[in-house]
């Protein structure tokens, strides 16, 4: 009783059907815009548009100069210092959270929900605070503690303050994830042979919480490292970041060619350390 | 130990909650100063008589709305075909898209929409915001959906079949209903995800078309302007509860 | 010496319901004692209150004459074997099994632990991860784990029910040669009746929280004290209202003289299993027996009336039900 259009070669029609609309959006709206910018990053810059010939590879040297090496290594430093605040700051509370019984997904809930709100109010919400009007500022000249405002935003603290907020979340979820899936009976085996709470958390926790771990530092370095938003606000031009540096060059600068080197080293960063952390364990995260 | 844990997750959710909480408790400030001066609807009243606001809320409500429906379409769908059978070389560039960061897929989709438009004779413009939306969209519906279709049992499409109904008339009837709640999930993140975009945005937008985190951005920059707090606090309470009624309906 | 293990009128109470009411119990030294009964009897939560993972509502826990209520798991000198052996699998064999001397910052560990795996015949594997190793050789993984501590008492959660059932009896075999090599202390847990029989110096029945009887296995088959016990260890018939073990139980055409006692019954089912045929009888009570009867005594027709006998002292005493 098969009606019409099932036969199997047209299932397979309808099945490559399914996926061309998302292979259109991937192929035009993402893979071919990366692919015109690589072009772009071996051309020169043009005298008034943009681009011109001749062919060269000096957008990608220029990398090495002293200028532009100091900003990528402070993002490299501050998306690591990030990551690393991050973590310590999220396994105690993912660890909370994995414990929490009954009250596990409205602990969850309270971390998730505020996440996705608005990155950009977050980060204003800092501004907020720190400013020499601020809140902060304005606390510690009421209570007489200080005279002078303290100058708590445009610097490299207060960027880090802000990519800390704005991506520790990222780093809750994984790590609680996997002590979800901890073995409970592992803890009482491990508490059974000697171990004190203290020791089975470090011996026994952390270990086993590593995929986690793993994961994710990769998803809070990688969007730290290309930062835009968090450094233009809170570092006010005094904490330029690769994020910063790139839009500069599409915007005021007109470099589209060096940005566009810059873009694609990025990239290649951002890919390069996936594959690294990510491979060892084949996780699929799609 | 339990008790050392419980007090760090206090002060942790302080953390995490008490700078927006500030930001709201301010919007209703009297004063224009950061010092208390007693409650006021002002800043509220400031935001809504704003007519830049309020264009760019049209705006961004707009393109949310658009962009929203065809990366849920296209998602699911993509998310269908993943389900039945591994395309790992799309899984991965979708995967992708997810990774890159927003500078770069900001500016390599400005390069693009220049090269194709100086040859047509297009500006960049709200349809162009749409674009890149649907582009960074897709794949976090793709992640939403799919992750619901693998709880779900293969089979059942199977034992429709076997009762005379056909692959879409077993997609419609029996995958579909089930798959509901997740879709809706879906699409009220991408919409958040849209309504909220700022870098991505900011470089395709053009000179026309402003959205509302454009505004913001503009107004955060140049200093102390308290009607963002107002603005701010509606932002998050609104994305808020569309984040909230995505994750029950997540969980359902 | 006094025993090692002593209960004193365990009660453990949960808000849903009673899981112990006033166990009593004694473990003597270097014996291999069985906490037997079904699922839910309450056997598992008794380990794990000597272990520490719980603490009791009321009553006494004394190991070697000391009150250890109030030591945590890794206070006492006791240690589990789990069900699912929990090993870390994070860790080699070898990790797995020096993490309780490391705990303590024992020394000469490499040689323990060396020892220890050559006891349970895991030497050669030490580097293998958990995941690498078969199920047998994870349980002596676990074994050689707790063992290497020398606890004053070994606590095993059914140990055997992870393995397949040939492995089970291989197994069970080596476990009681191990325990009598070590001469540590072991309570073990099941709901095999056989296993508590063949390992066991002495048992315990439990059923719905409370200890029917003790004894060793020979005075729980021979002389139960109560129906439960009777019925969950070995089979029973009931003859007009006395019990007696089906091997003791004979079906023949016509009773024996002698100081037997018979019942007329027919003859429902005839089963043959090579040298034994299994009968099935109805008597007048309307009561089913079950006997075997060896090939050689002829065959039986459903139908046929035949006598059913034994030996009055075969008979046990069992109080009726409460």
């Amino acid at each position: 009783m098969r009606r019409a259009g099932t036969a199997p070669r047209a299932v397979a029609r309808l099945r490559r059907l399914v996926l061309l609309p998302a292979w259109t959006v991937v192929a035009l709206l993402f893979l071919v815009p990366l692919l015109v910018i690589g072009s772009y990053s071996l051309l020169t810059r043009g005298a008034y548009w943009g681009l011109s010939l001749p062919w060269t590879l000096e957008n990608y040297t220029r990398l090495f100069d002293p200028l532009y090496a100091v900003i990528l290594l402070r993002s490299v430093v501050m998306a690591a210092v990030a990551t690393a605040l991050c973590l310590v700051l999220a396994f105690p509370a993912a660890l909370f959270i994995s414990r929490a019984g009954r009250r596990k997904n409205f602990y969850l809930h309270l971390v998730i929900i505020p996440f996705w709100t608005s990155f950009l109010v977050r980060t204003y919400a800092w501004m907020f605070l720190l400013r020499d009007t601020g809140l902060f500022n304005t606390l510690l000249q009421a209570l007489g503690l200080i005279g002078e405002p303290l100058p708590l935003l445009y610097n490299d603290g207060a960027v880090l303050l802000g990519l800390v907020y704005g991506y520790l979340p990222f780093m809750v979820l994984p790590i609680y994830a996997t002590l979800e899936r901890l073995d409970c009976e592992l803890l009482e085996a491990a508490a059974d042979l000697g171990a004190r709470p203290w020791a089975a958390v470090t011996r026994v926790i952390i270990p086993l919480s590593a995929p986690g771990i793993r994961a994710g530092a990769v998803l809070v370095f990688i969007p730290a490292l290309g930062a835009y938003l968090t450094p233009e606000l809170l570092g006010g031009g005094r904490s330029i970041m690769i994020g910063n540096l790139i839009q500069n060059q599409f915007t005021t600068a007109r470099d589209w060619p060096f940005g566009s080197a810059l873009s694609l080293v990025l990239t290649a960063a951002a890919m390069a350390l996936l594959f690294v952390f990510l491979r060892r364990r084949g996780e699929e995260l799609l | 130990m339990r008790r050392l844990l419980g007090l760090y997750a206090a002060g942790f959710y302080a953390f995490l909650h008490l700078p927006l909480v500030i930001l709201a408790v301010f919007s209703f400030n009297a004063s224009r100063f950061t010092v208390w001066e007693g409650l006021s609807l002002r800043w509220y009243q400031a935001a809504f008589q704003d007519a830049q606001l309020a264009e760019a809320t049209l705006n961004s409500l707009i393109i949310a709305a658009v962009a929203t429906l065809f990366s849920t379409l296209i998602g699911t769908l993509c998310a269908y075909g993943l389900w039945k059978r591994a395309a790992p070389v799309l899984a991965g560039s979708l995967y992708l898209t997810l990774v890159t960061p927003e500078i770069v897929t900001g500016v390599a989709l400005l390069a693009w929409f220049q090269l194709v438009f100086r040859q047509v004779g297009f500006q960049l413009g709200l349809h162009t915001v749409i674009l890149a939306h649907v582009s960074f969209s897709v794949a976090y519906v793709v992640v939403v959906v799919l992750a619901r279709l693998r709880t779900m049992d293969a089979t059942l499409e199977e034992a429709a079949m076997d009762l005379g109904a056909t692959e879409w008339g077993a997609f419609g009837r029996v995958t579909l209903p089930a798959l509901a709640p997740g879709i809706a999930a879906a699409a009220l993140l991408a919409f958040t995800l849209s309504f909220d975009d700022y870098v991505i945005t900011s470089l395709v937008a053009g000179v026309d078309s402003e959205t509302l985190p454009m505004v913001i951005y503009a107004l955060a920059r140049r200093g102390a302007n308290p009607a963002i707090n107002a603005v701010s606090t509606m932002i998050v309470v609104g994305l808020g509860t569309l984040v909230l009624a995505a994750e029950r309906l997540r969980a359902r | 010496m006094g025993p090692v293990l002593e209960l004193r009128s365990i009660c453990k109470y949960y808000p849903e319901h009673r899981a112990l009411e006033g166990i009593s119990l004694e473990v003597p030294r270097g014996a291999f004692f069985s906490l037997l009964g079904p699922s839910g009897c309450g056997k598992t939560t008794t380990l794990r209150l000597v272990a520490g993972f719980e603490a009791p509502t009321a009553g006494d826990i004394l190991l070697n004459g000391a009150r250890i209520n109030h030591l945590r798991p890794y206070e006492r000198n006791v240690s589990t074997v789990f069900q699912n052996y929990a090993l870390f699998p994070h860790l080699t064999a070898r990790g797995n099994v020096e993490f309780g001397l490391r705990r303590r910052g024992a020394s000469g560990i490499d040689a323990r632990v060396r020892q220890v795996l050559e006891l349970v015949e895991l030497a050669g594997k030490e580097a293998r991860y958990p995941a690498q190793l078969s199920g047998g050789e994870r349980q002596r993984v676990a074994l050689a784990r707790s063992l290497v501590l020398e606890p004053d008492l070994l606590l095993l959660d059914e140990p055997l029910a992870a393995l397949d059932p040939k492995l089970r009896k291989q197994v069970r075999t080596e476990l009681k040669t191990l325990q009598r090599r070590v001469g540590i202390t072991f309570l073990f847990v099941t709901h095999d009746q056989e296993e508590a029989l063949s390992l066991s110096d002495r048992i315990g029945v439990m059923r719905a929280g409370r200890l029917e009887q003790v004894g060793t296995p020979e005075e729980i088959y021979l002389r139960p004290r109560t129906r439960f016990a009777a019925s969950f260890v070995g089979a029973l018939n009931w003859m007009d209202g006395v019990a007696v073990r089906p091997e003791a139980t004979r079906i023949s055409p016509e009773a024996p003289a002698g100081d037997v006692r018979s019942r007329p019954a027919t003859v429902t089912g005839c089963i043959f299993l090579g040298n034994t045929l299994q009968v099935q009888a109805r008597l007048a009570t309307g009561e089913n027996v079950t006997a075997e009867v060896s090939r050689l005594e002829g065959g039986f027709a459903p139908g046929q009336a035949v006598q059913v006998w034994w030996r009055q002292c075969d008979e046990l005493a069992l109080p009726p039900e409460p």
